[in-house]
Protein backbone atom coordinates (compact mmCIF):
# COMPACT_ATOMS: atom_id res chain seq x y z
CA UNK A 1 0.00 0.00 0.00
CA UNK A 2 1.76 3.26 -1.01
CA UNK A 3 1.35 6.61 0.38
CA UNK A 4 -0.15 7.81 -2.63
CA UNK A 5 -2.62 5.26 -2.37
CA UNK A 6 -3.40 6.67 1.18
CA UNK A 7 -3.32 10.06 0.37
CA UNK A 8 -5.80 9.04 -2.34
CA UNK A 9 -8.30 8.02 -0.02
CA UNK A 10 -7.97 10.58 2.37
CA UNK A 11 -8.57 13.02 -0.70
CA UNK A 12 -11.70 10.91 -1.42
CA UNK A 13 -12.90 11.27 2.80
CA UNK A 14 -12.18 14.63 2.81
CA UNK A 15 -14.83 15.13 -0.32
CA UNK A 16 -17.25 12.84 1.05
CA UNK A 17 -16.82 14.04 4.64
CA UNK A 18 -17.98 17.46 3.51
CA UNK A 19 -20.94 16.13 1.93
CA UNK A 20 -21.84 14.32 5.87
CA UNK A 21 -20.84 17.86 7.42
CA UNK A 22 -22.72 20.20 5.72
CA UNK A 23 -26.32 17.88 6.22
CA UNK A 24 -24.88 17.38 9.78
CA UNK A 25 -25.07 21.31 10.46
CA UNK A 26 -28.73 21.32 9.60
CA UNK A 27 -29.26 18.37 11.81
CA UNK A 28 -27.43 20.08 14.86
CA UNK A 29 -28.75 23.51 14.08
CA UNK A 30 -32.17 22.43 14.16
CA UNK A 31 -32.02 19.70 17.35
CA UNK A 32 -30.12 22.62 19.21
CA UNK A 33 -32.67 25.44 18.67
CA UNK A 34 -35.93 23.11 19.20
CA UNK A 35 -34.52 19.90 20.12
CA UNK A 36 -36.12 18.19 17.25
CA UNK A 37 -34.85 15.63 16.00
CA UNK A 38 -35.40 15.96 12.40
CA UNK A 39 -35.58 12.86 10.05
CA UNK A 40 -37.24 14.88 7.12
CA UNK A 41 -33.45 16.42 6.68
CA UNK A 42 -32.35 14.14 4.22
CA UNK A 43 -35.19 14.45 2.21
CA UNK A 44 -33.79 17.70 1.32
CA UNK A 45 -30.54 16.28 -0.05
CA UNK A 46 -32.89 14.65 -2.17
CA UNK A 47 -34.89 18.12 -3.41
CA UNK A 48 -31.06 19.68 -3.71
CA UNK A 49 -30.18 16.50 -6.11
CA UNK A 50 -33.40 16.90 -8.12
CA UNK A 51 -33.16 20.28 -8.22
CA UNK A 52 -29.62 20.20 -9.48
CA UNK A 53 -30.41 17.65 -12.44
CA UNK A 54 -33.12 19.63 -13.41
CA UNK A 55 -31.26 23.01 -13.92
CA UNK A 56 -28.15 21.81 -15.04
CA UNK A 57 -28.80 18.62 -17.14
CA UNK A 58 -31.85 18.83 -18.38
CA UNK A 59 -31.94 23.53 -18.77
CA UNK A 60 -28.01 23.41 -18.86
CA UNK A 61 -27.58 26.73 -17.04
CA UNK A 62 -24.92 27.50 -15.86
CA UNK A 63 -23.23 26.05 -12.63
CA UNK A 64 -22.60 28.52 -9.89
CA UNK A 65 -26.48 29.93 -10.93
CA UNK A 66 -27.31 26.27 -10.25
CA UNK A 67 -25.60 26.21 -6.65
CA UNK A 68 -27.30 29.40 -6.10
CA UNK A 69 -30.41 28.07 -6.74
CA UNK A 70 -30.03 25.07 -4.95
CA UNK A 71 -29.60 26.94 -1.86
CA UNK A 72 -32.45 28.89 -2.50
CA UNK A 73 -34.44 25.73 -2.97
CA UNK A 74 -33.08 24.22 0.25
CA UNK A 75 -34.04 27.31 2.07
CA UNK A 76 -37.34 27.68 1.05
CA UNK A 77 -38.44 24.12 0.97
CA UNK A 78 -36.72 24.12 5.41
CA UNK A 79 -39.04 27.25 5.51
CA UNK A 80 -42.24 25.45 4.40
CA UNK A 81 -41.46 22.46 6.61
CA UNK A 82 -41.01 24.28 9.53
CA UNK A 83 -44.00 26.15 9.19
CA UNK A 84 -46.40 23.77 8.08
CA UNK A 85 -45.33 20.82 10.40
CA UNK A 86 -43.39 21.80 13.29
CA UNK A 87 -44.58 25.08 14.10
CA UNK A 88 -47.96 23.86 15.41
CA UNK A 89 -46.30 21.09 17.13
CA UNK A 90 -44.05 23.60 19.39
CA UNK A 91 -44.26 23.21 23.06
CA UNK A 92 -45.75 19.57 22.45
CA UNK A 93 -43.37 16.64 23.74
CA UNK A 94 -39.54 15.70 21.93
CA UNK A 95 -41.08 12.71 20.20
CA UNK A 96 -44.20 14.29 18.80
CA UNK A 97 -41.84 16.44 16.69
CA UNK A 98 -40.13 13.24 15.67
CA UNK A 99 -43.11 11.55 14.57
CA UNK A 100 -44.28 14.36 12.74
CA UNK A 101 -40.31 14.82 11.10
CA UNK A 102 -40.61 11.00 10.14
CA UNK A 103 -44.20 11.67 8.30
CA UNK A 104 -42.88 14.96 6.85
CA UNK A 105 -40.14 12.40 5.53
CA UNK A 106 -42.19 9.59 4.00
CA UNK A 107 -44.48 11.79 2.69
CA UNK A 108 -41.48 14.00 0.62
CA UNK A 109 -40.36 10.88 -0.28
CA UNK A 110 -43.99 9.68 -1.75
CA UNK A 111 -44.26 12.86 -3.50
CA UNK A 112 -41.04 12.61 -5.10
CA UNK A 113 -42.12 8.53 -6.33
CA UNK A 114 -45.29 9.87 -7.17
CA UNK A 115 -43.94 12.85 -9.57
CA UNK A 116 -40.35 11.84 -10.44
CA UNK A 117 -41.35 7.78 -10.48
CA UNK A 118 -39.16 5.94 -8.45
CA UNK A 119 -37.07 4.87 -11.47
CA UNK A 120 -33.02 5.84 -10.71
CA UNK A 121 -31.96 8.60 -13.09
CA UNK A 122 -28.16 9.14 -14.35
CA UNK A 123 -26.64 12.19 -12.74
CA UNK A 124 -23.55 13.70 -14.45
CA UNK A 125 -21.95 16.62 -14.61
CA UNK A 126 -20.65 18.89 -17.86
CA UNK A 127 -17.54 17.92 -19.16
CA UNK A 128 -15.65 21.13 -17.65
CA UNK A 129 -16.68 20.01 -14.29
CA UNK A 130 -15.09 16.39 -14.47
CA UNK A 131 -12.16 17.25 -15.36
CA UNK A 132 -9.42 15.10 -14.10
CA UNK A 133 -7.05 16.93 -11.72
CA UNK A 134 -3.88 15.21 -11.05
CA UNK A 135 -1.25 16.46 -7.91
CA UNK A 136 1.25 14.52 -7.57
CA UNK A 137 -0.33 11.04 -6.35
CA UNK A 138 -3.70 12.10 -5.91
CA UNK A 139 -6.80 12.56 -8.68
CA UNK A 140 -9.72 13.90 -8.38
CA UNK A 141 -12.09 15.54 -10.65
CA UNK A 142 -12.38 19.72 -10.94
CA UNK A 143 -16.36 19.00 -9.52
CA UNK A 144 -14.54 17.47 -6.60
CA UNK A 145 -12.47 20.92 -5.95
CA UNK A 146 -15.33 22.87 -6.42
CA UNK A 147 -17.36 20.55 -3.99
CA UNK A 148 -14.81 21.07 -1.17
CA UNK A 149 -13.94 24.69 -1.52
CA UNK A 150 -18.03 25.28 -1.61
CA UNK A 151 -18.12 23.55 1.38
CA UNK A 152 -15.86 25.35 3.21
CA UNK A 153 -17.06 28.63 1.68
CA UNK A 154 -20.27 28.15 3.53
CA UNK A 155 -18.90 26.41 7.00
CA UNK A 156 -17.21 29.65 7.29
CA UNK A 157 -19.79 32.27 6.41
CA UNK A 158 -21.89 30.29 8.80
CA UNK A 159 -19.75 30.48 11.65
CA UNK A 160 -20.18 33.37 11.13
CA UNK A 161 -22.82 34.54 10.68
CA UNK A 162 -24.17 32.70 13.96
CA UNK A 163 -20.89 34.16 15.59
CA UNK A 164 -20.04 37.37 14.44
CA UNK A 165 -24.20 39.19 13.77
CA UNK A 166 -27.20 39.74 15.33
CA UNK A 167 -29.24 37.43 13.82
CA UNK A 168 -26.98 34.76 14.81
CA UNK A 169 -26.70 36.07 18.69
CA UNK A 170 -30.78 35.77 18.78
CA UNK A 171 -29.94 31.99 17.12
CA UNK A 172 -27.74 31.18 19.90
CA UNK A 173 -30.01 32.61 23.04
CA UNK A 174 -32.65 31.01 21.34
CA UNK A 175 -31.19 27.74 21.36
CA UNK A 176 -30.43 28.63 25.44
CA UNK A 177 -33.83 29.95 26.56
CA UNK A 178 -36.64 30.51 24.17
CA UNK A 179 -38.74 32.22 26.75
CA UNK A 180 -35.61 34.29 28.03
CA UNK A 181 -35.01 34.87 24.16
CA UNK A 182 -38.57 36.26 24.46
CA UNK A 183 -38.21 38.55 26.68
CA UNK A 184 -35.15 40.22 25.14
CA UNK A 185 -37.68 40.87 22.36
CA UNK A 186 -36.79 38.44 20.22
CA UNK A 187 -38.96 37.30 17.53
CA UNK A 188 -38.21 33.64 17.46
CA UNK A 189 -40.45 32.09 14.89
CA UNK A 190 -38.38 34.81 12.71
CA UNK A 191 -35.30 33.22 14.49
CA UNK A 192 -36.55 29.23 14.16
CA UNK A 193 -37.33 29.77 10.46
CA UNK A 194 -33.75 31.43 9.93
CA UNK A 195 -32.39 28.47 11.31
CA UNK A 196 -34.13 26.25 9.14
CA UNK A 197 -33.59 28.23 6.16
CA UNK A 198 -30.13 27.96 6.39
CA UNK A 199 -29.42 24.20 7.66
CA UNK A 200 -31.58 23.60 4.74
CA UNK A 201 -29.98 25.45 2.22
CA UNK A 202 -26.58 23.47 3.30
CA UNK A 203 -28.68 20.24 2.83
CA UNK A 204 -29.38 21.42 -0.06
CA UNK A 205 -25.94 21.79 -1.71
CA UNK A 206 -25.20 18.43 -0.25
CA UNK A 207 -27.69 17.40 -2.28
CA UNK A 208 -26.17 18.78 -5.61
CA UNK A 209 -22.51 17.20 -4.40
CA UNK A 210 -24.08 13.68 -3.89
CA UNK A 211 -25.88 13.16 -7.06
CA UNK A 212 -22.43 13.86 -9.00
CA UNK A 213 -20.81 11.50 -6.13
CA UNK A 214 -23.10 8.88 -7.10
CA UNK A 215 -23.74 9.13 -10.50
CA UNK A 216 -27.55 8.11 -10.11
CA UNK A 217 -30.09 9.88 -8.06
CA UNK A 218 -33.81 8.85 -6.92
CA UNK A 219 -36.48 10.24 -4.90
CA UNK A 220 -35.48 7.63 -1.79
CA UNK A 221 -31.58 8.69 -1.54
CA UNK A 222 -32.26 11.46 0.88
CA UNK A 223 -32.36 8.38 3.71
CA UNK A 224 -28.82 7.71 3.88
CA UNK A 225 -27.09 10.61 3.76
CA UNK A 226 -29.80 11.78 6.43
CA UNK A 227 -29.14 8.64 8.94
CA UNK A 228 -25.47 8.89 8.54
CA UNK A 229 -25.33 12.97 9.00
CA UNK A 230 -26.99 12.33 11.90
CA UNK A 231 -24.54 10.15 13.07
CA UNK A 232 -21.95 12.53 12.39
CA UNK A 233 -24.20 15.53 14.31
CA UNK A 234 -24.13 13.29 17.50
CA UNK A 235 -20.62 11.64 17.25
CA UNK A 236 -19.55 15.44 16.94
CA UNK A 237 -21.89 16.30 19.59
CA UNK A 238 -25.25 17.67 18.92
CA UNK A 239 -26.30 21.33 18.71
CA UNK A 240 -22.41 22.40 17.70
CA UNK A 241 -21.82 23.31 14.89
CA UNK A 242 -18.03 22.87 14.72
CA UNK A 243 -18.90 19.28 15.88
CA UNK A 244 -21.32 18.59 13.42
CA UNK A 245 -17.90 19.78 11.00
CA UNK A 246 -16.13 17.72 12.79
CA UNK A 247 -18.31 14.68 12.98
CA UNK A 248 -18.86 14.78 9.23
CA UNK A 249 -15.01 15.16 7.94
CA UNK A 250 -14.25 12.04 10.39
CA UNK A 251 -17.00 10.10 9.35
CA UNK A 252 -16.33 10.39 5.91
CA UNK A 253 -12.76 9.76 6.13
CA UNK A 254 -13.38 6.82 8.44
CA UNK A 255 -15.79 5.63 6.53
CA UNK A 256 -13.52 5.67 2.99
CA UNK A 257 -10.50 4.44 4.95
CA UNK A 258 -12.13 1.27 6.13
CA UNK A 259 -12.87 0.45 2.73
CA UNK A 260 -10.36 1.75 0.94
CA UNK A 261 -7.43 -0.14 3.44
CA UNK A 262 -8.98 -3.72 4.50
CA UNK A 263 -9.27 -6.27 2.24
CA UNK A 264 -12.40 -5.69 -0.10
CA UNK A 265 -14.07 -8.73 1.23
CA UNK A 266 -15.11 -6.34 4.16
CA UNK A 267 -16.10 -3.33 2.14
CA UNK A 268 -19.70 -4.34 2.26
CA UNK A 269 -19.99 -4.12 6.26
CA UNK A 270 -18.81 -0.14 5.79
CA UNK A 271 -22.12 1.48 7.39
CA UNK A 272 -21.40 -1.38 10.08
CA UNK A 273 -18.29 0.00 10.82
CA UNK A 274 -20.24 3.79 10.16
CA UNK A 275 -22.36 2.94 12.86
CA UNK A 276 -19.91 0.80 15.33
CA UNK A 277 -17.63 4.40 14.97
CA UNK A 278 -20.78 6.25 16.39
CA UNK A 279 -20.89 3.31 19.16
CA UNK A 280 -17.21 3.45 20.29
CA UNK A 281 -17.15 7.01 20.39
CA UNK A 282 -20.20 7.33 22.44
CA UNK A 283 -19.30 5.03 25.27
CA UNK A 284 -15.96 7.05 25.49
CA UNK A 285 -17.31 10.54 24.95
CA UNK A 286 -21.16 10.29 25.81
CA UNK A 287 -21.94 14.00 24.80
CA UNK A 288 -20.17 13.71 21.49
CA UNK A 289 -16.19 14.96 20.73
CA UNK A 290 -17.80 19.14 21.40
CA UNK A 291 -21.19 18.38 22.94
CA UNK A 292 -21.67 20.70 26.03
CA UNK A 293 -24.03 18.04 27.53
CA UNK A 294 -27.59 16.89 26.50
CA UNK A 295 -29.21 18.09 29.59
CA UNK A 296 -32.66 19.26 28.98
CA UNK A 297 -33.81 22.60 29.12
CA UNK A 298 -35.64 23.61 32.61
CA UNK B 1 -48.39 53.05 34.63
CA UNK B 2 -49.45 49.71 35.21
CA UNK B 3 -53.09 48.78 36.07
CA UNK B 4 -53.44 45.42 36.57
CA UNK B 5 -57.54 44.67 36.50
CA UNK B 6 -58.60 41.39 37.59
CA UNK B 7 -56.51 38.62 36.08
CA UNK B 8 -56.97 35.27 36.13
CA UNK B 9 -54.53 33.00 34.85
CA UNK B 10 -54.56 29.00 35.04
CA UNK B 11 -51.33 27.04 34.55
CA UNK B 12 -53.22 23.91 33.12
CA UNK B 13 -55.95 23.03 34.96
CA UNK B 14 -54.67 25.04 38.63
CA UNK B 15 -56.10 28.46 38.63
CA UNK B 16 -53.18 30.29 40.13
CA UNK B 17 -53.98 34.22 39.76
CA UNK B 18 -58.00 34.51 40.82
CA UNK B 19 -58.69 38.11 39.94
CA UNK B 20 -55.59 40.04 41.07
CA UNK B 21 -55.70 43.42 41.27
CA UNK B 22 -52.92 46.42 41.81
CA UNK B 23 -51.47 48.93 39.96
CA UNK B 24 -48.05 50.49 40.11
CA UNK B 25 -47.45 54.31 39.65
CA UNK B 26 -44.92 55.83 37.59
CA UNK B 27 -41.49 56.49 39.16
CA UNK B 28 -42.13 54.37 42.53
CA UNK B 29 -40.66 51.17 43.53
CA UNK B 30 -43.47 48.59 44.35
CA UNK B 31 -43.20 45.12 45.65
CA UNK B 32 -45.05 41.90 45.77
CA UNK B 33 -44.33 39.84 48.63
CA UNK B 34 -45.88 36.63 49.58
CA UNK B 35 -45.26 32.61 49.97
CA UNK B 36 -43.58 30.35 47.43
CA UNK B 37 -46.54 29.18 45.32
CA UNK B 38 -48.86 32.49 46.05
CA UNK B 39 -48.68 33.25 42.44
CA UNK B 40 -45.98 35.90 42.19
CA UNK B 41 -43.82 34.81 39.26
CA UNK B 42 -46.89 33.82 37.31
CA UNK B 43 -48.08 37.32 37.91
CA UNK B 44 -44.60 38.70 36.45
CA UNK B 45 -45.01 36.11 33.23
CA UNK B 46 -48.30 37.28 32.55
CA UNK B 47 -47.23 41.36 32.47
CA UNK B 48 -44.26 40.13 29.98
CA UNK B 49 -46.79 37.83 27.85
CA UNK B 50 -44.77 34.87 28.74
CA UNK B 51 -48.53 33.87 30.16
CA UNK B 52 -52.02 34.71 28.52
CA UNK B 53 -54.74 35.70 31.41
CA UNK B 54 -57.61 34.15 30.99
CA UNK B 55 -59.89 37.00 31.94
CA UNK B 56 -58.78 40.32 32.88
CA UNK B 57 -57.02 43.45 31.88
CA UNK B 58 -53.40 44.79 32.08
CA UNK B 59 -53.43 48.40 31.29
CA UNK B 60 -50.20 49.97 30.71
CA UNK B 61 -49.71 53.67 30.04
CA UNK B 62 -45.81 54.64 29.20
CA UNK B 63 -44.11 57.25 26.64
CA UNK B 64 -43.80 54.29 23.88
CA UNK B 65 -47.84 53.68 24.25
CA UNK B 66 -50.67 55.67 22.92
CA UNK B 67 -52.93 56.68 26.04
CA UNK B 68 -53.68 53.86 27.76
CA UNK B 69 -53.15 50.48 26.39
CA UNK B 70 -54.21 46.47 27.61
CA UNK B 71 -51.32 44.58 26.98
CA UNK B 72 -52.53 41.30 28.22
CA UNK B 73 -52.97 39.76 24.40
CA UNK B 74 -49.50 40.81 23.24
CA UNK B 75 -45.98 38.74 22.61
CA UNK B 76 -43.54 39.58 25.07
CA UNK B 77 -41.20 40.77 22.13
CA UNK B 78 -44.30 43.50 21.83
CA UNK B 79 -44.15 44.74 25.52
CA UNK B 80 -40.91 44.30 25.98
CA UNK B 81 -40.78 47.16 23.05
CA UNK B 82 -43.05 49.28 25.01
CA UNK B 83 -40.41 49.37 27.71
CA UNK B 84 -41.60 46.89 30.30
CA UNK B 85 -38.75 44.34 30.88
CA UNK B 86 -38.86 41.15 32.67
CA UNK B 87 -35.42 40.31 34.41
CA UNK B 88 -36.79 36.66 35.51
CA UNK B 89 -36.71 33.85 37.93
CA UNK B 90 -33.18 32.62 38.27
CA UNK B 91 -31.72 35.16 36.12
CA UNK B 92 -31.69 33.72 32.62
CA UNK B 93 -28.11 34.22 31.80
CA UNK B 94 -27.74 33.41 28.60
CA UNK B 95 -24.65 30.84 29.68
CA UNK B 96 -22.74 30.44 26.28
CA UNK B 97 -22.85 33.95 25.57
CA UNK B 98 -20.48 36.17 26.45
CA UNK B 99 -21.23 39.25 29.25
CA UNK B 100 -21.03 41.58 26.59
CA UNK B 101 -23.19 39.69 24.23
CA UNK B 102 -25.90 38.98 27.06
CA UNK B 103 -26.22 42.74 27.68
CA UNK B 104 -26.03 43.46 23.70
CA UNK B 105 -28.98 40.77 23.30
CA UNK B 106 -30.79 43.61 25.98
CA UNK B 107 -30.60 45.60 23.22
CA UNK B 108 -32.19 43.50 20.94
CA UNK B 109 -34.94 46.09 19.52
CA UNK B 110 -32.79 49.10 19.22
CA UNK B 111 -30.72 50.06 16.50
CA UNK B 112 -29.07 53.37 17.77
CA UNK B 113 -25.80 52.29 17.69
CA UNK B 114 -24.49 55.27 20.18
CA UNK B 115 -27.23 55.25 22.64
CA UNK B 116 -26.76 51.36 22.84
CA UNK B 117 -22.81 52.20 22.88
CA UNK B 118 -23.36 54.79 25.74
CA UNK B 119 -25.85 52.49 27.79
CA UNK B 120 -22.91 49.83 27.69
CA UNK B 121 -20.57 52.41 29.43
CA UNK B 122 -23.22 53.60 31.94
CA UNK B 123 -24.30 49.53 33.02
CA UNK B 124 -19.87 48.56 33.16
CA UNK B 125 -20.09 52.09 35.52
CA UNK B 126 -23.00 50.63 37.57
CA UNK B 127 -21.59 46.92 37.88
CA UNK B 128 -17.99 47.23 37.20
CA UNK B 129 -17.32 44.04 37.37
CA UNK B 130 -19.36 42.99 34.26
CA UNK B 131 -16.83 45.63 32.33
CA UNK B 132 -14.32 43.50 33.88
CA UNK B 133 -15.25 40.50 32.35
CA UNK B 134 -17.14 41.44 29.06
CA UNK B 135 -15.25 38.49 27.34
CA UNK B 136 -16.23 35.97 29.47
CA UNK B 137 -19.28 33.60 29.33
CA UNK B 138 -22.22 34.37 31.33
CA UNK B 139 -21.83 31.26 32.59
CA UNK B 140 -18.75 31.73 34.27
CA UNK B 141 -19.75 34.33 36.60
CA UNK B 142 -20.88 33.76 40.15
CA UNK B 143 -24.66 34.30 41.08
CA UNK B 144 -24.30 37.64 42.70
CA UNK B 145 -22.71 38.45 39.63
CA UNK B 146 -25.09 36.76 37.18
CA UNK B 147 -27.97 38.77 39.08
CA UNK B 148 -26.28 41.65 38.33
CA UNK B 149 -25.68 40.46 34.63
CA UNK B 150 -29.39 40.22 34.08
CA UNK B 151 -30.38 43.72 35.99
CA UNK B 152 -27.69 45.58 33.34
CA UNK B 153 -29.20 43.52 30.24
CA UNK B 154 -32.75 44.85 31.35
CA UNK B 155 -31.45 48.22 31.73
CA UNK B 156 -29.97 47.95 28.05
CA UNK B 157 -33.54 47.51 26.74
CA UNK B 158 -33.91 51.24 28.36
CA UNK B 159 -37.21 50.44 30.58
CA UNK B 160 -39.47 52.00 31.92
CA UNK B 161 -41.07 49.50 33.70
CA UNK B 162 -38.26 46.60 35.32
CA UNK B 163 -40.34 43.71 36.44
CA UNK B 164 -37.63 41.91 39.34
CA UNK B 165 -38.27 38.21 39.84
CA UNK B 166 -36.54 37.64 43.52
CA UNK B 167 -33.51 39.19 42.30
CA UNK B 168 -32.15 38.32 46.10
CA UNK B 169 -32.58 34.48 45.71
CA UNK B 170 -29.24 32.66 46.42
CA UNK B 171 -26.96 35.78 47.26
CA UNK B 172 -25.47 36.49 50.23
CA UNK B 173 -26.52 39.41 52.21
CA UNK B 174 -23.63 42.02 51.46
CA UNK B 175 -24.14 41.40 47.89
CA UNK B 176 -28.09 41.41 48.24
CA UNK B 177 -27.24 44.75 50.40
CA UNK B 178 -25.26 46.19 47.51
CA UNK B 179 -27.53 45.14 44.48
CA UNK B 180 -30.76 46.88 46.51
CA UNK B 181 -28.45 49.88 46.84
CA UNK B 182 -28.00 50.02 43.05
CA UNK B 183 -31.62 48.92 42.76
CA UNK B 184 -32.85 52.43 44.18
CA UNK B 185 -30.04 54.53 42.14
CA UNK B 186 -31.87 52.87 39.08
CA UNK B 187 -35.64 53.91 40.33
CA UNK B 188 -33.91 57.48 41.17
CA UNK B 189 -32.82 57.85 37.32
CA UNK B 190 -36.72 57.57 36.45
CA UNK B 191 -37.03 53.41 36.37
CA UNK B 192 -40.02 52.69 38.15
CA UNK B 193 -39.61 49.30 39.69
CA UNK B 194 -42.01 45.78 40.57
CA UNK B 195 -40.33 43.44 42.67
CA UNK B 196 -41.43 40.24 43.24
CA UNK B 197 -39.31 39.08 46.66
CA UNK B 198 -39.47 36.20 49.15
CA UNK B 199 -36.99 38.30 51.33
CA UNK B 200 -40.10 40.51 52.65
CA UNK B 201 -37.92 42.77 55.14
CA UNK B 202 -35.27 43.63 51.91
CA UNK B 203 -38.31 43.87 49.92
CA UNK B 204 -40.23 46.45 52.02
CA UNK B 205 -37.67 48.85 52.99
CA UNK B 206 -36.88 49.66 49.22
CA UNK B 207 -40.41 50.08 48.42
CA UNK B 208 -42.75 52.66 48.69
CA UNK B 209 -46.07 50.29 48.13
CA UNK B 210 -46.42 46.62 48.66
CA UNK B 211 -48.65 44.17 48.05
CA UNK B 212 -49.46 40.81 49.66
CA UNK B 213 -49.84 38.17 47.31
CA UNK B 214 -51.79 34.64 49.12
CA UNK B 215 -52.59 32.15 46.88
CA UNK B 216 -53.62 33.95 43.89
CA UNK B 217 -55.38 36.71 45.21
CA UNK B 218 -53.83 40.32 47.02
CA UNK B 219 -54.82 39.80 50.29
CA UNK B 220 -53.02 43.26 51.87
CA UNK B 221 -51.73 46.53 50.15
CA UNK B 222 -50.45 50.10 51.41
CA UNK B 223 -47.59 51.70 51.90
CA UNK B 224 -44.43 49.28 52.64
CA UNK B 225 -44.55 51.54 56.30
CA UNK B 226 -47.30 50.30 56.64
CA UNK B 227 -46.93 46.92 55.91
CA UNK B 228 -43.77 46.53 58.27
CA UNK B 229 -45.91 47.65 61.04
CA UNK B 230 -48.84 45.11 60.23
CA UNK B 231 -48.92 42.54 62.70
CA UNK B 232 -49.94 39.86 60.12
CA UNK B 233 -47.24 40.44 58.27
CA UNK B 234 -44.96 40.60 60.68
CA UNK B 235 -45.84 37.41 61.76
CA UNK B 236 -46.29 35.82 58.13
CA UNK B 237 -43.43 37.39 56.51
CA UNK B 238 -40.87 39.49 58.76
CA UNK B 239 -40.48 36.37 61.53
CA UNK B 240 -41.80 38.61 63.76
CA UNK B 241 -43.65 37.44 66.77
Amino acid sequence: MSSGYIAQQIVNGLILGSMYALVAIGFSMIYGIIRLINFAHGEIVMIGAFTTLGLLQYLGLPFPLVALAVLIVGAVVGILIEKGAFRPMRGAPQVTGFIASLGVSIMLQNLGILFLTAQPRNFSFPDYLQRVIQVGPVSFRSIDAVIMSIALILMGALLFLVHRTKLGMAMRATAENIDVARLMGININRTIMATFAMGSALAGIAGLMWGGKFGQIDPLLGFVPGLKSFVAAVIGGVGSIPGAILGGYILGLAEVLFVGLLPPIYSAFRDAFVFSTLILILLILPNGILGKGMEERV
Amino acid sequence: MLQIADIHVYRGKTHVLKGVRLDVRKGEIAALIGANGAGKTTLLRTISGLLRPARGKILLEGSRTAGRMDISRLAPEGITKLGVIHCPEGRGIFSQLTVRENLMIGAYLRSDKEGIAADYERVCTLFPILGSRSNQAGGSLSGGEQEMLAVGRALMGRPELLLLDEPSLGLGPIIVDTLFATLAEINAQGVTLLLVEQNAVKALLLAHRAWVLEIGRVTLSGSSRELIDDENVKKAYLGGT
